[in-house]
């Protein structure tokens, strides 16, 4: 016993170094970024980035809105094209891997080439460009990540779920509403914070398919740590907001899961 | 049952047009790859300058290829490291005391969660802080790298060690293996397939970032492909070169996956 005990002290001290990893390159950074967010250019203490932030003229809170705003769209317009196509490939090709993963696989082309690609060609089309392409670009991007969590979950669906609720004398519409939607739910979830979080955050995209005309929360921060402007307070401040955002998110994905685990044990 | 026809013609129908959806543009630049336009016509008929222009383009090339260099380099350690680092990791995360345990895998989850800008940002504002320890350059981007890579090694191979009987290692401990022989022989090769994903999701992450580079990147003038198309394409419109290039990337990839796929499920099927 004393041996063993001893083994698994050595085993837990393998954890060790990772830990000291954590610490320095993922919790010291974002300590130094909320550390940022208090300081003014000569280093001492303000609250001014804050001010800057969420003051009208500093127009943070207009670009968050209309980030939040793309945000909400694209991903309703995701889940919308999404779900079906998980469900149907979850009821017609459950078996057809490869089919599966042609819906999957843009996730591996690297999205510059993707975005750059149909910048071209709504150029060559003449298609002016803006929110119309922004949201093209989008939805076209981030689809896969989409369909990717809702096709795991509703081929997993036990079968028998949905022939019992048709056996208890549920219509097609309320087997939809009330079994298997539910059942969804955290696919569901996962696939609304896959597709929010990054495009309520992405920069490139909205800077090629609006030609920089539309200027996203992602721009914003881009544009506050490059060298001309130089303001880290500021982009400091919108990323502690972003990261609230983020911790949201995954707060009531974490919720609506663990709800889910609830009432599938009952 | 016709009904049931119906609804599956009408179904695939849907499945095809998203299918469509995603691929037209992807198609259409393939297409025009061989127009050696930029403007999507083949005024000029079917040629191959757009390819040509590969090899003639000196500059263009060169620094193509400098970039993709730089992409394999920063991938190929960084996935080596973190899946090294991860492995081990796992074991000792494993082990640790409850709260403990349940504190490490909620930091491990932050870069994870975390928007990549987030991520790059506060990467740039530590470094700046720490220029003096860790240098501009191809080192610190590999840690960066290290760091965004290693939670995904750890939580793709935390569930197999889950499932594995404690006893098998204990009987290697019985049977007289030493620790260092037991965890070598026994708990790696069970870990395996968790291993092995995870090196794979660590290198293609590695190869597709964008974001965390482009901000750590620094005036070094390292390029890696995202960056580097980035710099050059998104100012100009697409020129017949990128057209050549982003060709030969989508089908080298839809190939590589495609086959990949089709033989991992033979192999299944076979087992079967």
């Amino acid at each position: 016993m004393k041996l063993k005990n001893k083994f698994r002290f050595t085993r837990k001290a393998l954890a060790y170094p990772y830990m000291l990893f954590l610490l320095i390159f993922v919790v010291i950074p974002l300590v130094i970024i909320l550390i940022n967010a208090f300081l003014a250019e000569d280093n001492s203490f303000t609250l001014n980035n804050f001010v800057e932030f969420f003051s009208d003229n500093g127009g943070g809170l207009t670009v968050l809105g209309n980030s939040l705003l793309i945000g909400v769209v694209t991903t309703v317009i995701c889940l919308a094209i999404g779900y079906p196509v998980a469900y149907f490939l979850a009821k017609y090709h459950a078996s057809n891997k490869v089919l599966v993963l042609f819906f999957i696989m843009p996730m591996w082309v690297n999205f510059l080439m993707r975005t750059l690609s149909t910048k071209a060609i709504f150029l060559a089309l003449d298609v002016e460009l803006g929110m119309g392409t922004v949201l093209f670009g989008m939805v076209y991007n981030y689809l896969p990540y989409m369909i990717l969590p809702l096709h795991t979950t509703l081929v997993s669906i036990d079968h028998s779920f949905i022939e019992a609720s048709e056996d208890l004398g549920a219509d097609k519409f309320t087997v939809m509403t009330k079994t298997i939607i539910p059942l969804s739910l955290p696919g569901i979830m996962s696939g609304i914070t896959m597709t929010f979080i990054p495009a309520i955050s992405t920069f490139a995209i909205s800077e090629v398919l609006s030609s920089s005309k539309i200027f996203l929360f992602g721009d914003a921060i881009n544009m506050h740590f490059s060298k001309t402007t130089n303001s880290f307070g500021v982009g400091s401040v919108m990323s502690l907001v972003m990261l609230v955002l983020v911790i949201v998110c995954n707060a009531i994905t974490n919720m609506a899961s663990k709800d889910e685990g609830v009432k599938s044990a009952l | 049952m016709k009904n049931n026809k119906l609804k599956k013609l009408c179904a695939d129908g849907y499945l095809g047009l998203v299918l469509a959806f995603l691929y037209l543009p992807i198609l259409l630049i393939i297409i025009f790859s061989f127009s050696g336009t930029s403007n999507f016509s083949f005024k000029d008929g079917f040629t191959l300058d757009s390819y040509k222009a590969l090899f003639s383009s000196d500059v263009q090339t060169q620094n193509l290829l400098e970039a993709l260099k730089n992409t394999f380099i920063i991938a190929i350690i960084a996935s080596v490291v973190s899946t090294i680092l991860g492995a081990f990791s796992t074991i000792g995360i494993y082990c640790l005391g409850v709260k403990t345990k349940k504190f490490v895998l909620t930091v491990n989850q932050l870069p994870m969660i975390n928007s990549e800008i987030v991520m790059a940002v506060s990467f740039m504002v530590f470094f700046a802080a720490f220029s003096w320890l860790f240098p501009q350059g191809m080192v610190r981007l590999i840690i960066i790298h290290v760091a965004f890579c290693t939670p995904y090694v750890v939580l793709s191979i935390l569930p197999r060690l889950q499932k594995m009987d404690p006893n098998m290692y204990e009987a290697a401990l019985d049977l007289g293996a030493n620790p260092f022989k037991a965890m070598f022989q026994v708990m790696f090769p069970y870990l395996m397939p968790g291993i092995v994903s995870g090196f794979s999701m660590a290198f293609t992450l590695s190869l597709d970032d964008f974001i965390l580079t482009q901000f750590n990147k620094g005036d070094t003038g390292i390029e890696t492909l995202s960056t580097y198309i980035y710099e050059d394409a998104r100012v100009k419109s697409l020129e017949p070169f990128w057209f050549a290039v982003f060709s030969i990337f989508f089908v080298v990839i839809v190939t590589l996956l495609l086959v990949t796929n089709i033989k991992r499920n033979v192999k299944k099927e076979g087992k079967a």
